[in-house]
C-alpha cells in the first residue's frame, strides 16, 4: 500500500491525486488531513498518473499536504448475523455501545446483479394489516413497492406500521418463534433528521424490533456523500442475511429524495452534463442498481422487500425522483396530502398507488377468491366517484342523476371506512375484504361489473342498498 | 455470444483509463466495433472509439478494481451472434450469452464477471433433413435444409451470406452438431448449422414490400382500432405503471408470429422471470404448443451493465431477421428502447461527446431509425418471404411525450399506441388513448379483415369512432352541467360510450379468457352494442324514457362477452341481441 502527497485539485466532494502505480476503479481511498483526521473515499475515474476521488465524509480540512492512501480494494461491509440488533453510522461503523462486530465475511458493496434466470416470482402475500395496501396494493415477499410522500406528511408512521404488522397469514398458525426469528428489518437512514431518527429508533425499542433490526444512519448533519454508500452497505447487509441465513427480509430506506440529491451534488463536482433538473444521466441505471437488490432467488430460503420511502419534492410525481424511482419499482404506495388534511390515517390515495405484483400473490387458496374482483371494483367505483367531485362542485348535488350520488356516498365512505384506520390497528385480509363488500354493497348489484357473479352471491350484502336507497 | 474464433496471436493492448463502463487503451490493435477482452479477469468490451494510439472501450461487464496498466486483448471480430437451431426457447444476457449456462459455470445466482459461453449449445445434435440434392446449385442465402429446432419450428439451415456459392457436391440426412458440415459445395465452401453475423449490421434482403397482412394481437382496441401490420412497426410510449409491459407481453403471447424476440431491454429481474415462469405452460393459439418453442428472450435488467443494455436491442433484431431470412414472421418486442436511448447517452457522455437535446447524443435519431428499419415485410434473397414486426416501448420521463426518443420514435413508426396515466389510474386497461393513437397501416388492413373477418369490418368501426368522438364532446359539457342536463339521444350516446369503453376497449389481461380475443370475438362485441344502439335508438324515437331504455336488465351483460369462452361467445351474442330488441320493444 502506498502514500501519496500528490493531491493536485480538491473540488467539492472530489479530490484528484497524482500517482505513479496503477490504481483500480471503485478502489477505496483513505486521506489523512493535517490534523490527523481520517477520511474515506472511492476511486470514481482512474487513468495512469492520475485518479478522481469522491470524498464520502466531505473535503473539508483536506489540502495539497494530506496523504492518500490506495487500500487495493473496493468498499467491502464486514457482515455477521451478529449485525442484528446493532446501530451503526452511514459508512458501516458501530455507533451504539455494543462490543465489536467480528465479521464472518467482508462483501463488496456493489452487488453482483441477480441472474433474472435465478430468480423466483414472488407471489407470498404479506399481510401489512393495512386495507388501503393489503386489500388493493397487496404486497409480496420480494417486491420493491416505495411509498411516495410528500415532505411534512405521515409517511414514517406508515412505514413503522408497516415494519410492525407485516406477517405472513399461513405461518401465523404454527405459531414458533423460529418464524420470528427468520424475519429482518433492515433500516438505511439517508440525511433525515435527529428527530425523525428518533421517532423510528423509539417504535423499534418500544416493540423489541431493533433485536431482529440492523440500522445504518446517515443524518441531516452527516456528509451527503456518504449517502451514496449508506444503501449500498444495507443492501449487502440484507442480501447476507436473505440469501446466506435465510430470513425473510424488510427493507427500509428512508429518505431516497436525499441519495438523488447526493448523486446530484457529486454530479455537478464532476461537471457532468446534467440530466432532467439537473440530475445525472444515469440516475436511473445507479438507483436501479439499488432497487433491483430486492426478490427471490430459487432454492433459497430467504428474501428482500424493499420499502424506499421518498419524500416527491413539490408533491409533484413527474420530478425525476419519483419518476425514475416509478421506473423501476413494482409500483408505489402514494401518501396524500389532501387526505392528510382530511384527518385519513394512514392517508394512502390507492387511485395512483399500484402495485403490480399483486396479481399473482392474491385469489383463491392465498388470499380469498373474490380478492381481485373486489379491489378492481372499488378502484373503479372510487374513481367514479371522485370523478364527480368536481361536477358537484359546480352544478351541487341536486343536479345530479342517482346513480352519481351513489357513487359521491360510496367515494365518502371508502375514505372513511376502508382508508381510515389509525395507524395502530392492524385489520387481517378477511376483514379488509369484507368492508370492501359492506362498501360496494351500497351500490346496486348491475354496476359491479368487475366481478364475478358468484362472488357477488356470495358475498353482496342486499341490506346496505336497500338502506342506502331508504336515505 | 459468439466464440471469437480468431486465433492469431495479437499484441496487447494496455489499459489507459477506467471510469465506469468506458475504459481507454493504449497500443490496441483493433478495428471499430471489435469485441476484446479488458484487464486480468478478460471482461468482454467492444470497441466504439479510435483516437491515434487511444482507443476507446464500452465494457459489457462490471469494472470494479479494474485498474490502468492491465491488458486488453484483441479477438479482430466485430461484435456477432451465434445464429443456429437452439435459439428459441432460450434467454441470453445483452451479449447473447445463456443465462441459464451462465448460472451453471458461476455456480451461483448472482452474474460473476469474465465469464463467456456461446450464444446456442456446441455439443448438442440436431437431426438434419436436406432439402436440396446433390448437384443443386445454391446461392448465398437459400435453405439447404431444415432441423426440428422446437415442435414449432423447424429452423432452416441457409448457405451463409457472402458464400460464393456453387453446386452441391455432398449432403446427407443425420444427426449433427452445430459445428459439423451438413453439406459441401464444388467451391470448396462447407456449410454448418451455425453461422456468425455482427449485430450492427442488417442481414441482407432482396426487397421491401408494403404490408398488407395484420398482425393480429388478440387485443381487441389494437386489432379493431389501431392494427399492426405484419412487417410494421409500433411504439408503445406510456408513464411508469401506464401498462406497456403488460401490452408487450400480451403481444408475445398472443400475436400471431411464428416466431417471438422479446428483449427485456434494461427493465425489471422479476418481469424476465414471470415471463420464464409462464411462457412454457402458455399454449401458442396458433399451434397450441407452448409458447416457448416460439420465443427468444434477451434479458439485460437494468441492474446489468449499461453497455450490454446497449447491444441487447441488436442482438435481438440479428436473431429476429435470422429466422426472417427462413421465411417466418417474427415480432420483435423490445421493452424499453429508452433504456437503450439512456446507454446511449451514458456512454456518449462519458466519450464527451458533444450532447445533443437533452444530453441525448446526435446520433440518436440515426440509431433510432435504423433499429426500426431492419423490420419489414421482405422478399428475402433465397425467394421466401418474411417479415419482422417491431413493436418498442417508450418510458417518456415524466410521461411526457415532448422529450427526444418518443419524439424521433414517432417520426419512424407507423402504429402510435399512445397509454394515458388518466386511463391506468381509473384502472382502463388497456390504457391506450383512443383519441391520440393512431395506425397509418388501417386502410391497407382493412380488405384483409374484410375478406377474413366480417365485410362491414371497416364500417362497424367507423361507427364506434364516430360515437367515441361524439363522447368525448358530451363529456365535456357534461362536466359542465352534469349528464341528466343532456336531451336524451345525447345521453344514449354517452351510455353506448360507456359499452364501447367498458365492454370492447377495456381488455383483462390478467384475465383466463377476456386475455386473447380472437378478431371475430372483437367484431361481435361491437357488433351487440351496434345492435343495442340500433334498438334503444328506435325506442327513444318511440317515446321510451332514457332510464327505462338502460335499465333494462340485458345490457349489463353486454359487459360480460369478453370473458365468456371463445367457443360460446356466438351463443351468448345471438341470446343477449334476441334479448336486448326483446326487452326493449316491449317497451313500446
Ligand atoms: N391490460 C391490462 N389488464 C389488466 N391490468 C393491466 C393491464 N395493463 C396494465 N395493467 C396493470 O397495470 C400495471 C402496470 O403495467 P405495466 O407493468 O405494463 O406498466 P409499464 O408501463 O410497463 O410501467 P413501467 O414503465 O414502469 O415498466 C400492471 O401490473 C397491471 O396491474
Ligand atoms: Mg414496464
Amino acid at each position: 500500500m502506498k502514500e501519496y502527497q500528490t493531491i493536485t485539485e480538491i473540488s467539492g466532494p472530489l479530490v484528484h491525486v497524482e500517482t505513479d502505480e496503477p490504481i483500480g476503479y471503485d478502489e477505496i481511498v483513505e486521506i489523512e488531513t493535517g490534523d490527523g483526521q481520517t477520511r474515506r473515499g472511492q476511486v470514481l475515474d482512474t487513468a495512469s498518473g492520475h485518479v478522481a476521488i469522491q470524498v464520502f465524509e466531505g473535503t473539508e480540512g483536506i489540502d495539497t499536504d494530506s496523504s492518500v492512501r490506495f487500500l487495493g480494494e473496493t468498499m467491502k461491509m464486514p457482515v455477521t448475523e451478529d449485525l442484528l440488533g446493532r446501530v451503526l453510522d452511514g459508512s458501516g461503523n458501530p455507533i451504539d455501545s455494543g462490543p465489536d462486530i467480528v465479521p464472518d465475511e467482508r462483501r463488496d458493496i456493489v452487488g453482483a446483479a441477480i441472474n433474472p434466470y435465478s430468480r423466483e416470482y414472488p407471489e407470498d402475500f404479506i399481510q401489512t394489516g393495512v386495507s388501503a395496501i393489503d386489500g388493493m396494493n397487496t404486497l409480496v415477499r420480494g417486491q420493491k413497492l416505495p411509498i411516495f410522500s410528500g415532505s411534512g406528511l405521515p409517511h414514517n408512521d406508515l412505514a413503522l406500521q408497516i415494519a410492525r404488522q407485516a406477517s405472513v397469514p399461513e405461518e401465523e398458525g404454527e405459531g414458533g418463534d423460529d418464524e420470528d426469528t427468520e424475519f429482518a428489518v433492515i433500516f438505511g437512514a439517508m440525511g433525515i433528521t435527529a428527530e425523525e431518527a428518533n421517532e423510528f429508533m423509539d417504535d423499534f425499542e418500544r416493540t423489541g424490533a431493533l433485536e431482529r433490526s440492523v440500522v445504518f444512519m446517515n443524518l441531516a448533519d452527516d456528509p451527503a456523500v456518504e449517502r451514496t454508500v449508506t444503501p449500498r452497505l444495507a443492501l449487502t447487509t440484507a442480501e447476507y442475511l436473505a440469501f446466506d441465513k435465510g430470513y425473510h427480509v424488510l427493507v427500509i430506506l428512508t429518505d431516497m429524495t436525499n441519495y438523488c440529491e447526493a448523486l446530484r451534488q457529486i454530479g455537478a463536482a464532476r461537471e457532468e452534463v446534467p440530466g432532467r433538473r439537473g440530475y445525472p444521466g444515469y440516475m436511473y441505471t445507479d438507483l436501479a442498481q439499488l432497487y433491483e437488490r430486492a426478490g427471490r432467488v430459487k432454492g433459497q430460503e430467504g428474501s428482500i422487500t424493499q420499502i424506499p420511502i421518498l419524500t416527491m419534492p413539490s408533491d409533484d410525481i413527474t420530478h425525476p425522483i419519483p419518476d425514475l424511482t416509478g421506473y423501476i419499482t413494482e409500483g408505489q404506495i402514494l401518501v396524500d396530502r389532501g387526505l392528510n388534511s382530511q384527518g385519513i390515517q394512514p392517508p394512502i390515495d390507492p387511485l395512483p398507488s399500484l402495485s403490480r405484483l399483486m396479481d399473482d400473490g392474491i385469489g383463491e387458496g392465498l388470499t380469498r377468491g373474490d380478492h381481485g374482483g373486489v379491489s378492481d371494483q372499488l378502484y373503479a367505483a372510487y374513481a367514479e366517484g371522485e370523478d364527480l367531485r368536481d361536477l358537484v362542485n359546480i352544478v351541487g348535488r341536486e343536479a345530479l342523476s342517482e346513480r352519481d350520488n351513489n357513487y359521491l356516498d360510496f367515494a365518502e365512505e371508502f375514505e372513511e371506512q376502508f382508508v381510515q384506520q389509525g395507524y395502530d390497528t392492524s385489520r387481517d385480509i378477511d376483514e379488509t375484504l369484507d368492508i370492501g363488500w359492506d362498501l360496494l354493497s351500497m351500490l346496486p348489484k348491475p354496476e359491479l361489473n368487475r366481478i364475478d357473479e358468484e362472488n357477488i352471491e356470495e358475498h353482496y350484502r342486499e341490506d346496505v342498498e336497500a338502506e342506502v336507497a331508504a336515505d | 455470444m459468439s466464440q471469437a474464433t480468431d486465433t492469431t496471436v495479437r499484441e496487447d493492448g494496455v489499459i489507459e483509463s477506467v471510469s465506469g463502463p468506458v475504459v481507454t487503451a493504449t497500443d490496441l490493435d483493433a478495428k471499430m466495433n471489435d469485441v476484446v477482452y479488458v484487464g486480468e479477469d478478460g471482461l468482454m468490451g467492444e470497441v466504439i472509439e479510435i483516437e491515434g494510439n487511444l482507443t476507446t472501450i464500452q465494457v459489457y461487464e462490471e469494472t470494479s478494481a479494474v485498474a490502468p496498466g492491465e491488458p486488453v486483448e484483441g479477438t479482430g471480430s466485430p461484435l456477432s451472434v451465434d445464429l443456429g437451431p437452439g435459439m428459441l426457447d432460450s434467454i441470453y444476457d445483452g451479449v447473447q450469452r445463456p443465462l441459464d449456462v451462465l448460472e451453471d459455470k458461476m455456480g451461483s445466482a448472482f452474474l460473476d464477471r469474465g465469464v463467456d459461453a456461446p450464444g446456442i449449445d456446441l455439443e448438442k445434435t440436431w437431426e438434419f433433413t436436406p432439402e436440396v440434392e446433390e448437384g443443386e446449385a445454391v446461392e448465398a442465402g437459400d435453405i439447404v435444409g431444415s432441423v426440428p429446432e422446437t415442435p414449432s419450428i423447424d429452423h432452416k439451415v441457409m448457405v451463409p451470406p457472402g458464400y460464393e456459392g456453387g453446386e452441391v457436391v455432398s449432403i446427407e440426412p443425420g444427426d449433427f452438431t452445430v459445428e459439423e458440415t451438413v453439406a459441401e459445395l464444388d467451391t470448396g465452401e462447407e456449410i454448418q448449422m451455425r453461422q456468425e453475423w455482427p449485430v450492427r449490421q442488417a442481414r441482407p434482403t432482396e426487397d421491401k414490400q408494403t404490408p398488407t397482412e395484420p398482425l393480429t394481437s388478440g387485443q381487441r382496441i389494437l386489432d379493431g382500432l389501431f392494427p399492426l401490420a405484419k412487417g410494421g412497426t409500433a411504439a408503445i410510449p406510456g408513464p411508469f405503471g401506464s401498462g406497456k409491459t403488460v401490452a408487450q407481453q400480451s403481444l408475445a403471447k398472443f400475436a400471431d408470429a411464428d416466431i417471438v424476440v422479446y428483449i427485456g431491454c434494461g427493465e425489471r429481474g422479476n418481469e424476465m422471470t414471470e415471463v420464464i415462469d409462464d411462457f412454457p405452460d402458455l399454449p401458442d393459439p396458433q399451434t397450441g404448443n407452448a409458447l416457448m418453442a416460439r420465443t427468444c428472450l434477451i434479458a439485460n435488467t437494468s441492474n446489468m451493465p449499461v453497455a450490454a443494455r446497449e447491444s441487447c436491442v441488436y442482438t435481438g433484431i440479428t436473431i429476429a431477421e435470422h429466422y426472417r431470412d427462413m421465411g417466418y414472421d417474427v415480432a420483435l418486442m423490445a421493452d424499453s428502447t429508452s433504456r437503450w436511448a439512456e446507454a446511449m447517452r451514458e456512454i456518449s457522455s462519458r466519450l464527451e461527446e458533444m450532447p445533443g437535446e437533452e444530453g441525448y447524443p446526435a446520433y440518436l435519431a440515426a440509431r433510432l431509425s435504423q433499429f426500426y428499419e431492419r423490420a419489414g415485410y421482405f422478399d428475402n434473397v433465397n425467394g421466401t418471404e418474411g417479415s419482422i414486426s417491431a413493436i418498442g416501448a417508450v418510458s417518456p420521463p415524466g410521461g411526457d411525450f415532448s422529450e427526444p426518443v418518443t419524439q424521433n420514435t414517432l417520426r419512424i413508426v407507423k402504429t402510435f399506441w399512445a397509454l394515458d396515466s388518466d386511463l391506468a389510474e381509473k384502472r382502463h386497461f388497456p390504457a391506450i388513448n383512443w383519441d391520440d393513437s393512431y395506425s397509418l397501416y388501417r386502410d391497407q388492413l382493412d380488405p384483409w379483415f374484410v375478406e377474413n373477418v366480417a365485410e362491414d369490418w371497416p364500417e362497424q368501426r367507423q361507427w364506434a369512432i364516430d360515437i367515441l368522438d361524439e363522447d368525448g364532446e358530451l363529456q365535456e359539457v357534461v362536466q359542465l352541467v352534469g349528464k341528466d342536463a343532456l336531451p336524451e339521444d345525447q345521453q344514449l350516446t354517452l351510455e353506448v360510450a360507456r359499452f364501447i369503453k367498458e365492454a370492447w376497449l377495456q381488455q383483462n389481461a390478467l384475465h383466463d379468457v377476456d386475455r386473447y380475443c380472437p378478431p371475430e370475438k372483437t367484431y361481435r362485441i361491437l357488433g351487440a352494442i351496434q345492435s343495442f344502439n340500433d334498438e334503444a335508438t328506435d325506442a327513444l324515437n318511440a317515446g321510451v324514457p332514457i332510464d327505462e331504455i338502460t335499465g333494462i336488465d340485458a345490457v349489463p351483460r353486454l359487459n360480460r362477452i369478453g370473458t365468456t369462452p371463445d367457443d360460446e361467445v356466438d351463443e351468448f351474442v345471438d341470446e343477449l341481441e334476441a334479448d336486448i330488441e326483446e326487452q326493449l320493444r316491449s317497451l313500446y
